[in-house]
């Protein structure tokens, strides 16, 4: 009964979806997806992916210590993602050693955050929103600032694009042809602390990956063309903050289930799909 | 093409190997030999310009090595495993040509030309379309070898580029790589474990003996002596009625 009682159609979706603070939230998803799109491919090729939830735990202290000094989830957020972001990035290449150092201080981190809440004695609806993300719950200002973000992102990816993606893929070829690849890890893991930063907001520190991975990973089974692959975790991205915003008005319920769920159903099909080329290599296949 | 004046190599406090004084010849095949962790992959990293000689001098051809040298090609050690399921082989072999450019620049079709010619001259034109992870081990062995040769090189390093490959292979990578030699006088530097491929190809081998690296011609180098000293096991040198030269251990 009680579930029932929650779970209500709401006949007027249609007006809650025009309303100003659903604008708001389609559009900040809509920034926010995009930017996480843009990002994902270089996430899945650096084998970033471990980093990316690292940081959006890094943030959290970040978010829930923003509101004990009296400062915006965001900036708290910003500050604390992109100092761990120059941690891990200068850590540098011995993988595992980064690794274990980066696990080590997610812990701490997100007993940090849980500290912070506790002495701010936060309602634990800004826990949860911090957790488990909240469009609904990300003011109007803060879309100039998204905007300012991605505007950052796009203009810094296309200066770097290949030297980035060489690096990436070639690390050490593309040392030997004169890329400089450290510099260039530091500046992905900034724009990457950017990008969960604003991702946070939307799906929350433990849904990260399904908005940061999962598209590109979802657009790399039909494409392997980094082009491609971009827009195509964006659009997945952009569909899954849309559906589940307009699944949300008509139920009433907070839309990071449903933009979570759109961007698991998509992985499942396109897993289920057939993968493009795939092509069996012939045992002992002359080379 | 390369001159070693009294060269040492040092990584951290430990000197990997030292006094190496030789010239290698403009255009030559030549094989890099020694064990596991005596400094050839290290050499080829000097060569490259990533690694400051601790002492001496190093020329290569005819200039002090420099990071960014258009006029090398390289193919690191374990190539396969770094490229992965996320690229096609094709936009490997593009990077190598367009992945230093920053900005907004859309690929030229001089630049798609020359990754096509590349790829046939490799023989990986069927496969390029294919995500790495998709080919056979000879398959990526080429595409490395494409995207070295695609900016077109004077000097092609190969960090043992015959390894984990089957005997048909890695004839065909050592055919390969003769052929670019004799048809674009490219001069080819390659580390193996295993001379016995290349023994008809080689001009000469870098050998690092006790720390120290050597060039010598092939017919020095394929002493019996020589090999047994280097490996610290005994190898025997054979030479079959029709002339093939081989060695094995004794
Ligand atoms: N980045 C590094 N920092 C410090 N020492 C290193 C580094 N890389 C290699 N070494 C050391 O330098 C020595 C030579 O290593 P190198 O990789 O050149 O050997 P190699 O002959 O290529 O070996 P292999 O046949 O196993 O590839 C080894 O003792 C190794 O431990
Ligand atoms: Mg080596």
């Amino acid at each position: 009964m009680d579930i029932i009682a929650v779970v209500k159609f709401q006949s007027n979706w249609m007006e809650i979806l025009a309303s100003p603070f659903m604008r708001t939230a389609l559009i900040a998803g809509i920034l926010v997806a995009i930017a996480s799109g843009l990002i994902g491919y270089f996430v899945i090729v650096r084998g970033s992916m471990f980093a990316s939830h690292a940081l959006a735990h890094i943030g959290f202290p970040g978010a829930t210590g923003a509101a004990l000094v009296g400062t915006s989830v965001l900036t708290g957020l910003v500050v604390f993602t992109v100092v761990g972001a120059l941690a891990i990035g200068l850590l540098g290449k011995k993988a595992n050693d980064r690794e274990i150092a980066t696990g080590t201080v997610l812990a701490f981190a997100t007993g940090l955050g849980v500290l912070f809440a506790s002495l701010a004695s936060e309602n634990t609806s800004t826990v949860t929103n911090i957790l488990f993300g909240n469009l609904l719950a990300i003011p109007s200002s803060q879309l100039v600032v998204f905007a300012g973000f991605l505007a950052v992102l796009i203009v810094v990816l296309l200066v770097i694009f290949r030297p980035l993606l060489f690096a990436s893929i070639d690390p050490p070829v593309a040392e030997a042809k004169g890329v400089p690849v450290k510099g260039l890890g530091i500046t992905f893991m900034i724009l990457l602390a950017l990008v969960v930063s604003m991702a946070v907001t939307v799906v929350g520190v433990l849904l990260i990956f399904a908005l940061l991975v999962t598209p590109a990973a979802a657009a790399l089974r039909f494409t392997a063309r980094p082009g491609w692959v971009i827009f195509w975790s964006s659009a997945i991205g952009v569909a899954s903050v849309a559906v589940g915003l307009t699944i949300a008005a008509m139920i009433n319920l907070p839309p990071s289930f449903f933009i979570v769920s759109t961007v698991f159903v998509i992985w499942l099909v396109a897993v289920a799909t057939r993968r493009e080329g795939r092509v069996q290599v012939p045992v002992g296949g002359h080379g | 093409m390369l001159e070693f004046t009294d060269v040492s190599a040092v990584r951290g406090n430990t000197t990997v190997w030292s006094e190496g004084t030789f010239t290698v010849p403009t255009g030559a095949i030549v094989g890099v030999i020694g064990p596991n962790g005596s400094g050839k992959t290290t050499l080829l990293t000097m060569i490259l310009g990533l690694l400051r000689p601790g002492s001496g001098e190093l020329k290569v051809l005819g200039e002090t090595p420099h990071r960014g040298d258009d006029r090398i090609g390289y193919v690191p050690q374990n190539y396969a495993s770094i490229a992965g399921d996320s690229i096609r082989a094709r936009d490997l072999v593009l990077l190598g040509l367009t992945g230093t450019q920053y900005g907004l620049r859309r690929t030229t079709s001089a630049q798609r030309a020359r990754v096509d010619e590349v790829l046939t001259e490799v023989g990986a034109a069927d496969f390029a379309k294919r995500r790495m992870s998709q080919l056979s081990g000879g398959q990526q062995q080429r595409i490395a070898i494409a995207q070295a040769l695609v900016g077109k090189p004077q000097l092609l390093l190969l960090d043992e580029p015959l390894a984990n490959l089957d005997i048909r292979n890695q004839q065909d990578i050592v055919t390969l790589l003769e052929r670019i030699n004799s048809e674009r006088g490219i001069g080819i530097l390659l580390v193996v474990h295993d001379l016995n491929p290349l023994l008809s190809v080689l001009d000469g081998a870098i050998y690092l003996l006790d720390g120290h690296p050597h060039y010598d011609n092939v017919d020095e180098i394929v002493s019996e002596e020589l090999l047994t000293h280097l490996y610290g096991t005994a190898i025997k040198v054979v030479r079959t009625p029709q002339g093939d030269l081989f060695t094995r251990s004794a």
